[in-house]
C-alpha cells in the first residue's frame, strides 16, 4: 500500500469538488477498494471518506418506486421490508452474494462501483489493460475460467462481478449522481459499459460524480422471479454464470419479461429485444429454449472458460422454469430448485 | 502404579487446555511478539518464474520515510557456502534454495529482496516502490504436457520407501479376466494454514537470538539456522508454542525464517518478516499428481495384478518425493504387483509435505481405480474390497500390529445405510436432483519417533512436562497433560505442559501422524519415571507407609501416593516433598522404537486404516454437486482424546472435500505463475458445502504399535475421502470424472 492523503467529506458538494481531482477516490464501505489498495492494483494519492453524507436512507419515492441510499449497507438493503415485501429479486440476489460480514460493510454505491475479480487484474506482476493501459490482456490465452463469452474485446475479456447489478439490471433501476456539473440519472443499462478499446472504465461516471442513491421503479416482481448463481463452491464465490428474472405471467402467457446476466460479460447483460419475443408466448420449455440461444447468441469462449456458454444456455433455462413456477431459487437451501 | 479414571483420563472427552489463551488472544503467534526498535520486513517477490535479476533500483523505496534498509543480493551478509549447511531434517535430495543468493530466479514469487523499516506500512510502501529489471526466461510450469520428461530420481529421499513390486504384473495382467486402466490427475494445492508464515527474531543484548516461527519443528529450524548462518548453539533459541495450522507447510524451514534471521543479524537489531496471504503459494505445495493404472481381475473380482505407476512435480533444484504408488499396490491382496514413480520438474517452488502427502493422492486415486473396477466386475465396491481384504502387509509379507478395518467397513456401512445401494448409476433421483453413494478405504503409516521429555514436580504439587514439541491446531498440549494426570494422579489444572521450545527435551517434528504416540510415550515414561522418584523419597521418609511395600503396590490418586490394599496408607505429594525437604524433582526419559512391548517395523506393519462412505446430490443439469453426508470409520488404535480426535478427523474429510471439489492452483504456464493466490478464487469448502460428518472410532486395541497403544490421527482424513466423493459422483450422474477437482463444467 503506498501512502495516500484522506479527507473527510461533509457535504456531497464538497466530495464531488475533491472526488475530481486526479488519482482520487471515494471511500465508502471500502471493502474491494482496500482490497485493492494492498495489492497496490490501486495508488489514489487521495481517498475521499464520504461515510458521513446522509445518503444512507431507503425510502418509498413519491410517484412510486424505491430509492436506496447509495450509502446503505447491502445488509441494510436486501432485510429491509420494503425490499423484500416488493423487490424480492433484488434481496435475493444481495443474499447470494459475498458473506455476511462483507455485506455488513458494503455499501449500495460501492457494490456496483467494485471492479472486476480478473486475476490479471489482481496481480501487478502481470499485464492487465484494465490496471495498466497499454500493458495487454493476461487473460487471453491464459488463466480466464472465470471470465467472459459476451461483449468482451481484444482489450478485455473480464467480468463484472456483482450479483445485486444483476438483479438492478433485471429491475430497470435507475442510477442518481451528482457532480461538478450537477446531478443526473443514468439508466442501469447505461451505467456500466462494455471493455471496447478502452477498459480501464467500468462505468460512464465523469470525474467527479459521485452515486447518490439508485431508485427502483414502481413495477414490482414479487411471484414470478428467481435469482440463480452458479459457482464453484456453493456460497462465497463469484458467479460463474448467474440469471436475475423478473416475469409477470397473465392468462397462461408472458406479460412482462427482464432476464439479466451475471459472470459472463463486462456488464450486467440483458437483450430487451430477445425478452420481448417471448411476451405473450406460453411459459414453456419451447419459448425458455429460444430465449436462452436469442440472450446467448454470439457468445464466444476463451479456452477455460468455454462450459461457460452450455452452462449459461440451461442455467438461463432452469432459471426461466423457477420463475414461471413461483419457485424461486433460496440462497439458503443450496439445493438448485 | 495405577491410577482411577478421571475427568482428564486418557480417553475422555477433555476440551483444549489451550483454547481459552487462543479464543482470548492471549496465546501468541510468531508474528505477535513484541520487541523494542524491531525491524518490520516486507519480501518482494519476483514477477517472473525464470531468468536474472538486471538490475534493483532502490532509491525511490529508500527514500521512503522510516526504511532502515533494503537486503538483495548484492548486499546481503554471508551465508554458508555448502548445500549441506542448508538441509533440513525433512529435505529431499539436491540444493535447498537459498534467498537473495544470487541474481538467478528460479521460480515466480521468489523472494528478491526484502524491505526493512520502521513500521510494516513504511515497508510495505517501499517495497511498492522498488523497481525490478529482468532478464527473462522461458520459464517450463506445465507438468501435463511435461509427462514425457519424467525421471526416476537418482537420489532417493530419506523416510521414503521405494517403489515396491512383487511378482509379474504385466504377465498377471495380460492373463487377466478383467483389465480396468485409469489415468487419473489431482491438481496441486497450496496448504493455505490460517496463521501466514511468519518469523520475529529477538536481538538479545548478548546478541543471542530468540526466534519464534511458524513451524512445525523448533529444533528443525534452529539446527538450520546454525548452519545457514555459522550460529553457535547456545545463542539461539526456536520457538514455536502456538501454530495458526499447518498442514506440513511448516515442516522445512522457509525463506521467511531465514531472511528475519538475516536482517536481525545484519542490522543487529530484532526483526520481523511475515508472508502475505499471496505469498503463501511461494514456497510449497502439494504437488500435481499423474496416478496411471492398470489392474486385472478374476471374473468374481480377486484382483490379479496391480500395475501402479505415478509421477508428481518438484522443482528444478531438489527433487520432492513421497510415497505415491505404495499404497495401490500394498493395500489389497494381490499376487502380482508393479510400482514406477517418477518426477517432473517445473519452474517452481520444491513442492512439500502436505497432509497424508503420497497417500491424499496416491490411495485416493487408486480407490478411484478400484471403484472403476468394481463397476467392471460388477460387484459391490464394498464388497470388491471385502474380496481382496489384506490380512497380511502384502508389500511385505508380515502381520499388522492390528488391523480392524473389516470392523470399520462393517460399522461404517451399517451407519451409512450402504445395504440399501441400488448397484446402478443414476438409479436414485430426487426432482433435478441425482443421489450417489459411494465409498473408499484410507491408509496410513502409524510411525513412532524417538522423543525425550522432562518431568518436574514442585514443592507444591505443580506438575511441569516438557518436550520440544509442536501443536499445530491438533491437541498435543492437551493429550499430553491427559497422559501426565493419568500417569501420576494430578488434576490437569495442577499441570504445566511446555511445549513448543526448541531448548526443550528433543522431539521429532510434528507431522506424519507420529506425534501423539510418540510425545505420549516420552511423557508418561517421563511420569512414570518420576512417580518412582517420589516413591523413592517417601519410603525414606521417617515413619514411611511404604516401608515394606514395593512401587507395584502403590496407586497414584488425587495428589497422592496410596497403598493399593490399604488405602489409609497414604502420602499428599506435598507432604513427600516437605518433609523430603525437596525443592522439585525432576526427570528426563527418552522414549525410542521398542519401548515396552513394541515390535519392530520389521517383524509386523503398521497401519491406521479407514473406510469412507459418502453421499452426493448432484443436479444432473447444472452440474452442482452437493456432499450430503458422510460416514467415516477409523480404526487408529488407541483414541486418547475423542474430542480432539474427531476434530482432526472432521478437518482431514473437509480437506479431502476440498480436493474432490475445490482446491486446484491454477497455474499460467506461460508466465509460470499460479494466479488465483487469495482466498476468493483459491477456494475450499465453506460452511455451505459441508454437510453432516459422522466420525466412529472403532475399537483397536494394540500393545505393539507404540507404549499407549496409539497410532495417530493427523493424516488419515483425507485419504481415500475424495475418492469416495468421486465415486459417489459417478454413482448419481454415471459420469467418471478423472481429473480433480470435480467442478460442474466436467458435469454438463
Amino acid at each position: 500500500m503506498i501512502p495516500f492523503s484522506y479527507i473527510r467529506a461533509g457535504s456531497a458538494d464538497e466530495a464531488t469538488a475533491a472526488g475530481k481531482e486526479p488519482a482520487t477516490w471515494f471511500l465508502a464501505g471500502g471493502t474491494n477498494l482496500i482490497d485493492l489498495m494492498k495489492e497496490t492494483v490501486e495508488r489514489p494519492a487521495r481517498l475521499v471518506d464520504i461515510n458521513q453524507l446522509p445518503l444512507d436512507q431507503i425510502e418509498t419515492l413519491p410517484g412510486g418506486g424505491l430509492r436506496l441510499g447509495a450509502l446503505a449497507r447491502n445488509a441494510d438493503t436486501a432485510y429491509h421490508p420494503t425490499v423484500e415485501a416488493d423487490y424480492p429479486l433484488l434481496a435475493s440476489a444481495i443474499l447470494a452474494g459475498a458473506s455476511p460480514q462483507l455485506r455488513n460493510a458494503a455499501t449500495n454505491g460501492g457494490n456496483i462501483n467494485q471492479r472486476t475479480r480478473c486475476y490479471y487484474f489482481y496481480d501487478v506482476a502481470t499485464p492487465c489493460n484494465k490496471r495498466e493501459p497499454g500493458s495487454g490482456c493476461g487473460a487471453i490465452n491464459g488463466v480466464n475460467r472465470i471470465h467472459a463469452i459476451l461483449g468482451a474485446s481484444d482489450q478485455c475479456i473480464a467480468t463484472h462481478p456483482s450479483d445485486m447489478c444483476i438483479a438492478l439490471a433485471a429491475l430497470d433501476a435507475t442510477v442518481q449522481v451528482t457532480g461538478p456539473a450537477g446531478q443526473r440519472s443514468i439508466p442501469f443499462a447505461d451505467y456500466h459499459r462494455l471493455p471496447g478499446d478502452n477498459p480501464s472504465k467500468d462505468n460512464t461516471l465523469q470525474p467527479g460524480e459521485l452515486v447518490t442513491a439508485i431508485d427502483l421503479p414502481d413495477g414490482k416482481f414479487t411471484k414470478n422471479y428467481t435469482y440463480l448463481k452458479l459457482r464453484d463452491r456453493l456460497s462465497y464465490a463469484f458467479a460463474l454464470v448467474s440469471v436475475a428474472v423478473a416475469m409477470k405471467l397473465e392468462g397462461g402467457a408472458i406479460s412482462d419479461l427482464r432476464v439479466a446476466l451475471g459472470g459472463v460479460a463486462h456488464k450486467p447483460w440483458r437483450r430487451p429485444e430477445a425478452e420481448r419475443q417471448l411476451l405473450g408466448r406460453a411459459p414453456d420449455d419451447a419459448a425458455f429454449s429460444e430465449f436462452a440461444d436469442a440472450l446467448l447468441d454470439g457468445a464466444v469462449g476463451q479456452g477455460e472458460n468455454d462450459f461457460k456458454i452450455p452452462l449459461a444456455r440451461k442455467a438461463i433455462q432452469r432459471a426461466l422454469r423457477q420463475a414461471a413456477a413461483g419457485t424461486p431459487q433460496s440462497q439458503v437451501d443450496k439445493r438448485i430448485a | 502404579m495405577s491410577t482411577s479414571t478421571t475427568a482428564s483420563s486418557i480417553g475422555q472427552p477433555l476440551s483444549r487446555i489451550d483454547g481459552p489463551a487462543k479464543v482470548t488472544g492471549r496465546a501468541k503467534y510468531a508474528a505477535e511478539h513484541a520487541a523494542d526498535g524491531l525491524a518490520y520486513g516486507w519480501v518482494v517477490s519476483s514477477a517472473i518464474a525464470k531468468g536474472k535479476v538486471k538490475a534493483i533500483h532502490e532509491e525511490a523505496a529508500r527514500a521512503v520515510p522510516g526504511v532502515i534498509e533494503i537486503l538483495t543480493h548484492k548486499n546481503r551478509p554471508h551465508v554458508a557456502w555448502f548445500d549441506r549447511s542448508y538441509r533440513d531434517q525433512v529435505a529431499p535430495p539436491g540444493e535447498p534454495f537459498r534467498a537473495l543468493y544470487d541474481d538467478e530466479i528460479k521460480f515466480s514469487f521468489q523472494p528478491l529482496a526484502l524491505v526493512l523499516a520502521k513500521t510494516l506500512e513504511a515497508a510495505r510502501a517501499a517495497a511498492a516502490l522498488l523497481r525490478i529489471d529482468y532478464i527473462q526466461e522461458e520459464p517450463n510450469t506445465d507438468f501435463e504436457n511435461s509427462l514425457e520428461k519424467a525421471y526416476v530420481p537418482p537420489k532417493k529421499r530419506s523416510g521414503i520407501p521405494a517403489p515396491a513390486s512383487r511378482g509379474d504384473a504385466q504377465k498377471a495382467l495380460d492373463e487377466a479376466h478383467l483389465k480396468v486402466t485409469a489415468d487419473y490427475a489431482s491438481a496441486a494445492h497450496h496448504h493455505n494454514p490460517m496463521e501466514m508464515h511468519a518469523t520475529t527474531v529477538i536481538y538479545g543484548s548478548d546478541g543471542a537470538l530468540t526466534v519464534y516461527d511458524k513451524t512445525q519443528g523448533s529444533q528443525n529450524v534452529k539446527s538450520y539456522l546454525v548452519g545457514v548462518f555459522g550460529l553457535a548453539n547456545d545463542k539461539v533459541t526456536v520457538r514455536n508454542p502456538y501454530v495458526g495450522g499447518a498442514f506440513g507447510s511448516g515442516l522445512r524451514p522457509h525463506y521467511q525464517v531465514y531472511l528475519a534471521t538475516m536482517a536481525a543479524l545484519y542490522l543487529k537489531r530484532s526483526a520481523r518478516v511475515t508472508l502475505t496471504r499471496q505469498q503463501m503459494v511461494s514456497h510449497v505445495r502439494r504437488p500435481e499428481t499423474f496416478q496411471s493404472m492398470a489392474l486385472g481381475a478374476s471374473e468374481a473380482g480377486g484382483l490379479q495384478s496391480i500395475i501402479n505407476s505415478a509421477v508428481t512435480a518438484t522443482s528444478t533444484f531438489e527433487d520432492y518425493q513421497e510415497n505415491v504408488v505404495n499404497w495401490g499396490v500394498g493395500a489389497y491382496r494381490c499376487a502380482d504387483a508393479a510400482a514406477d514413480y517418477k518426477l517432473v520438474a517445473l519452474d517452481t517452488p520444491t513442492p512439500g509435505d502436505m497432509r497424508a502427502p503420497g497417500a491424499a493422492t496416491g490411495m485416493t486415486l487408486f480407490e478411484c481405480a478400484m471403484d472403476e473396477l468394481s463397476y467392471a466386475v460388477g460387484v459391490d465396491p464394498l464388497q470388491l474390497r471385502l474380496l481382496n481384504y489384506a490380512e497380511v502387509d502384502p508389500i511385505s509379507g508380515n502381520p499388522f500390529t492390528s488391523k480392524a478395518l473389516r470392523e470399520a467397513y462393517d460399522i461404517g456401512a451399517e451407519r451409512f445405510g450402504w445395504g440399501k445401494r441400488p448397484s446402478e448409476p443414476r438409479a436414485m433421483r430426487d426432482g433435478n436432483e441425482l443421489t450417489g453413494w459411494g465409498m473408499a478405504t484410507g491408509m496410513w503409516d502409524a510411525t513412532f519417533q524417538k522423543t525425550s521429555a522432562r518431568a518436574r514436580i514442585s514443592a507444591n504439587g505443580g506438575l511441569e512436562v516438557a518436550t520440544a514439541a509442536s501443536d499445530i491446531g491438533t491437541g498435543t498440549y492437551t493429550i499430553i497433560a491427559q497422559v501426565a494426570s493419568e500417569t501420576l494422579g494430578l488434576p490437569t489444572a495442577n499441570i504445566d505442559v511446555k511445549i513448543g521450545d526448541s531448548d526443550l527435551p528433543a522431539s521429532p517434528i510434528e507431522g506424519g501422524s507420529w506425534m501423539a504416540a510418540s510425545s505420549s510415550a516420552a511423557v508418561q515414561l517421563a511420569c512414570q519415571s518420576l512417580g518412582t522418584r517420589l516413591f523413592e523419597a517417601a519410603q525414606d521418609l521417617d515413619g514411611s507407609p511404604f516401608k515394606d511395600i514395593k512401587f507395584e503396590a502403590v496407586s497414584f490418586n488425587d495428589g497422592r501416593i496410596i497403598a493399593k490394599d490399604d488405602p489409609s496408607r497414604f502420602l499428599s505429594i506435598t507432604d513427600i516433598m516437605k518433609r523430603a525437604d525437596l525443592p522439585s524433582l525432576e526427570v528426563v526419559e527418552t522414549a525410542g522404537p521398542g519401548l515396552s512391548g513394541m515390535v519392530s517395523q520389521v517383524k509386523k506393519a503398521r497401519a491406521t486404516h479407514s473406510a469412507i462412505f459418502a453421499e452426493v446430490k448432484v443436479d444432473d443439469e447444472l452440474g452442482v454437486v452437493r456432499v450430503t453426508r458422510i460416514v467415516v470409520a477409523v480404526a487408529a488404535g488407541r483414541i486418547l482424546n475423542p474430542k480432539t480426535a474427531r476434530s482432526q478427523i472432521m478437518g482431514g474429510v473437509v480437506m479431502g472435500m476440498g480436493m474432490a471439489l475445490h482446491e486446484e492452483s491454477m497455474m499460467d504456464t506461460r508466465f509460470g505463475r499460479p494466479m488465483n493466490h487469495n482466498f476468493a478464487e483459491y477456494h475450499i469448502p465453506v460452511n455451505a458445502d459441508i454437510h453432516g460428518i459422522d466420525v466412529i472410532f472403532v475399537e483397536e486395541e494394540d500393545k505393539e504399535v507404540s507404549p499407549l497403544g496409539v497410532k495417530g490421527l493427523g493424516e488419515i482424513g483425507i485419504v481415500g475421502t475424495a475418492a469416495a466423493i468421486a465415486s459417489a459422483v459417478f454413482h448419481a450422474t454415471g459420469t467418471r470424472v478423472r481429473k480433480f477437482p470435480i467442478t460442474l463444467d466436467k458435469l454438463i
